[in-house]
């Protein structure tokens, strides 16, 4: 297929590494700091978004990719960069709108595959 | 009078004590395997979708809603918290984590109704998160029309 055919390898490995890289970080603040979860997602998000604020984060978006956008400090980053652009764009006001308008889409399909998939789940008594 | 149990120091060195080590090394090597894979499925999607002629943004949209669906569908069928037990951070910290952290306490508590069940429970975690993302992305908004950050630091 074309695809494959063009398809950047080399990028691929990059996000690999950087995306494990990333998860390592999460497993070694969970094993050593009995942060919870719910701790976790909140930290990466709130990182990312400063890091996405300093501008420093795009360096390892053009780096790795996926490897930097998929985990929780790109969802950050996306939410900081949506609301400096919506600034450069319409003024004080794109503070407000930018960051959410950039991230509508993981957020309502969150909402929206979430609510779905909890609907057609079986409500299961939790073993142990 | 030496109870272990006595002051709240003395009961965590001895939680510590008794609860056996977590692998932590074994624990990383999972959670670098299974959150370097999810990347790179999003980077497989992202490539095809720039492949297909989309734009950056638009691909970035559709790798997280992919990803956050198919969490979500594996959530609801009791497949990915078994992923995560093996993968622990590896599965949380990328989109994934976001999208089960919205069906886990969904399902769970489903039998309290579907609107102060399923429909207030699915932000337990996920309001935390966009609580904090949000704010600080207003700050960060705030903060480059007063200073221009960017221009700063690059």
């Amino acid at each position: 297929m074309e695809f494959w055919q063009n398809f950047d390898y080399i990028m691929l490995f990059k996000a690999f590494i950087v995306g494990g890289l990333i998860c390592v970080i999460g497993q070694i603040l969970i094993d050593k700091t009995k942060l919870t979860p719910a701790r976790i997602l909140v930290t990466f998000v709130t990182l990312g978004t400063i890091l996405g604020g300093l501008g420093l984060y795009e360096y390892l978006v053009d780096f790795a990719g996926c490897g930097a956008t998929v985990p929780l400090l790109g969802f950050g980053n996306n939410l900081a960069k949506g609301a400096i652009e919506s600034v450069k764009e319409n003024g004080i006001l794109g503070a407000f709108t930018g960051g959410l308008k950039a991230s509508a889409g993981g957020i309502s399909a969150a909402v929206f595959f979430g609510y779905i998939a909890s609907l057609i789940s079986k409500p299961k008594m939790k073993k142990q | 009078m030496n109870n272990p149990l006595d002051t709240n120091k003395a009961y965590q060195t001895y939680v510590d004590k008794k609860s056996p080590n977590s692998p932590i090394i074994k624990n990383c090597i999972m959670a670098f395997l299974i959150g370097g894979l999810i990347c790179s499925i999003g980077q497989v999607i992202f490539s095809y979708c720039e492949f297909k002629g989309l734009d950056e943004t638009s691909s970035g949209t559709i790798v997280s809603i992919i990803l956050i669906g198919l969490s979500a569908f594996l959530t609801g069928l009791n497949i990915f918290n078994k992923i995560g037990k093996i993968a622990g951070a590896g599965s949380l910290v990328p989109i994934t984590g976001f999208a089960n952290s919205i069906v886990a306490p969904a399902m769970e508590y489903k039998s309290e109704g579907y609107v102060m069940g399923v429909g207030a429970k699915m932000f337990t975690i996920a309001g935390p998160v966009l609580v904090y993302g949000i704010s600080t992305s207003i700050i960060v908004g705030l903060a480059y029309f007063i200073f221009n950050t960017q221009a700063i630091l690059v």
